[in-house]
């Protein structure tokens, strides 16, 4: 007697097992990103908090810190060894008037990173300044305004290009065009240099203005221009036609309806996806170390003699910071320290930022819901 | 001649509206997509504060035509008139002196898919007086009362003004879209398909609604449903292939049209 055939029973087939191969294959690639980021956090992570946090109160190693680098030095005292910085040891040396102790001497490797921090800060903050302005000032023009034609094609062909540049290359453009050719106004005339009379004894003198915030800020704008135009543009795009139209309908004009019905809806999204964008471009090193870093400065960027100097002064930065210790000095367990410390850092400060957009995002967005 | 901002227009205050005063007269107009031919002489005098409706099949030109009333087709790159002029007030609305910012203010529209704007109430009534610089605040309250009840919706929505006009329903939406429209005191009202993306309960309010606007505004409504044209205009026009084909009564186009492609497509037999 034959047995009812079950038509469904599952057979063995080349589909599924391709399927099988491809959809392993697959999810091996996800988990592999995953844990290739679990591995470089975790790694700068153990190694950075060893040198950010201390078992004791106040938990956190404040000097690191608040602090500027100083030289290490490491020696043995009285059958100990020591490692003190720059200034304590000094003050060592003078308590116990003793001339000198033979010690071996640490560039950076002691104090902390506080003048690196803040002229990322600056930087940051500068370089969203201007990447904001002109980057939403072009995505507005280019999809409200503009016609689209053969021109804004090319327009945008050229942004996305630009995305492309490697930023060594942007850093070389910064140092030709900001810190050689952009004019100063200045009082004398520079014979060496282009220079114009603009009348009152002033002259506009094509010496460019050095390595310096304003350099930084634009070489660093100009990188995150392409992100912040197309972020603006998409987010632009999502606002719904009917908008506009309506707004139009009543007898608005253009630059109303963009004003007071289009962008505060869009804002959000451009806020977040641009400041994103230039927290992944102030991490780069190339671009600011022809243009606005320096590898070791005394003074702080708000001890300046005119509040004008404030932005024809070069900083500290971390990514030249972390480039430095690790490759322009002698590596040792020392320089390692700093590093880690200064890479811990500067991870907490993009995370910090890419939080804050996502955080802003999230309340923008309900205030404004379609 | 420019158009003046918000006060009536010297013509329709020297001629009360009667039979056979025109507030909207399209002059052997061709209108081009790109190469496209999009409308083909079109001669067509539409009469004041009466409802007209625009029927045909997709892709035939009404709304084409539609948009050329408050020239909403300037925002398309491509869209360029042929030849031919639109007089509304008898004043030719292409001319280079008329101001399209004041042309919109007298020509509202209302959109097929209902668009307010996500701010609440209020504001979306509000919004046309606001970008003419209107802000005394007492005012904008009788305007937004008066804009309200005139669209049926003021005792569905007093007690809420101050909330999203997001979270109405689709009805109460479209007639928000209406009531903006009428808060800037427009002498025309033009609504492309206002009703396609509501169900006929919301339907017949908006209906309702034309019928009480009529006396007071010119309106002009492009329809899909044959049934919405017969009950609530006046005269009907039937447009084919970017033709006007027969412009009557409505009466007359749904009994006794004198165009064989009329018939056909009245009775159903394409379109």
């Amino acid at each position: 007697m034959n047995a009812p055939v079950n038509p469904f029973v599952a057979r063995k087939s080349s589909a599924r097992t391709i399927e099988h191969i491809a959809f392993g294959f697959f999810r091996t690639a996800t988990y592999f990103i995953l844990i290739c980021a679990a591995v470089i956090f975790g790694f700068i992570f153990v190694k950075g908090g060893q040198t950010v946090f201390r078992s004791s109160f106040p938990f956190v190693n404040v000097p690191f810190l608040t602090q500027a680098p100083e030289t290490l030095y490491v020696f043995q005292f009285e059958g100990k060894k020591m490692e003190l910085g720059d200034r304590d040891f000094r003050k060592f040396k003078e308590e116990r008037h003793i001339k000198d102790i033979p010690a071996e001497s640490y560039v950076y490797s002691s104090g902390g990173i506080f003048p690196c921090i803040v002229g990322t800060v600056l930087l940051v903050i500068g370089s969203m300044a201007i990447a904001l302005f002109i980057g939403i000032s072009s995505a507005i023009y280019l999809n409200e305004y503009s016609k689209q034609g053969r021109f804004v094609h090319f327009v945008r062909l050229a942004i996305l290009n630009l995305a492309g540049v490697p930023s060594i290359v942007f850093g070389l453009f910064g140092f030709a065009l900001f810190v050689m050719f952009m004019p100063m106004l200045q009082d004398f005339r520079n014979p060496t240099v282009l220079s114009f009379p603009v009348g009152f004894g002033h002259y506009l003198n094509f010496s460019g203005w050095n390595v310096c915030l304003l350099s930084g800020w634009f070489t660093l704008a100009f990188m995150a221009l392409p992100v912040v135009i197309t972020a603006s543009e998409e987010s632009l795009k999502s606002v719904p036609k009917g908008f506009r139209e309506g707004s139009l309908a009543l007898g608005a004009t253009k630059w109303q309806t963009i004003r007071t019905n289009v962008l505060p809806y869009a804002l959000p999204g451009m806020l977040t996806s641009s400041i994103l964008g230039i927290a992944r471009v102030a991490g780069e090193t190339a671009p600011i170390m022809f243009t606005a870093a320096y590898v070791i400065r005394d003074k702080m960027p708000w001890q300046v003699d005119h509040p004008m100097d404030f932005f024809f002064q070069g900083v500290m930065a971390l990514p030249y910071h972390i480039y430095v210790v690790s490759s322009k000095i002698p590596q040792n367990e020392y320089t390692e320290r700093v590093q880690y410390g200064a890479a811990f850092v500067f991870l907490v400060i993009v995370m910090g930022i890419a939080l804050t957009s996502i955080l802003l995002r999230i309340k923008m967005r309900n205030r404004y819901r379609w | 001649m420019k158009l003046p901002d918000t006060a009536p227009m010297p013509h329709a205050a020297l001629a009360p509206p009667e039979e056979s005063s025109t507030m909207i007269e399209v002059e052997n107009l061709d209108f081009y997509y790109g190469q496209a031919r999009a409308l083909h002489e079109i001669n067509i005098s539409i009469p004041a504060n009466k409802v007209t409706a625009f029927i045909g099949p997709s892709g035939c030109g009404k709304s084409t035509l539609l948009r050329c009333f408050n020239r909403m087709n300037d925002l398309v790159d491509i869209a360029r008139i042929g030849k031919g002029r639109v007089r509304i007030h008898g004043i030719d609305i292409y001319d280079p002196d008329v101001d399209v910012i004041s042309l919109r203010r007298q020509v509202g529209m209302v959109f097929q898919k209902s668009n307010p704007f996500p701010k609440s109430i209020y504001e979306n009534i509000t919004y046309g007086l606001e970008i003419q610089g209107i802000s005394d605040r007492k005012r904008l309250d009788e305007v937004v009362e008066k804009s309200l009840r005139g669209a049926a919706l003021w005792d569905e929505v007093k007690d809420r003004l101050h909330t999203s006009g997001l979270g109405l329903s689709g009805g109460q939406q479209q007639r928000l879209c209406i009531a903006r429209a009428i808060a800037v005191e427009p002498s025309i009202i033009l609504m492309d398909e206002p009703c396609s993306a509501l169900d006929p309960i919301a339907t017949s309010k908006v209906e309702e609604l034309i019928q009480q606007l009529k006396g007071k505004y010119t309106i002009v409504i492009v329809t899909h449903n044959m049934q919405q044209a017969g009950r609530c205009s006046d005269n009907t026009a039937f447009f084919y292939l970017g033709k006007l084909i027969e412009f009557a009564k409505t009466e007359k186009i749904f009994t006794n049209p004198s165009q064989r492609q009329t018939e056909d497509y009245i009775t159903g037999r394409f379109g």
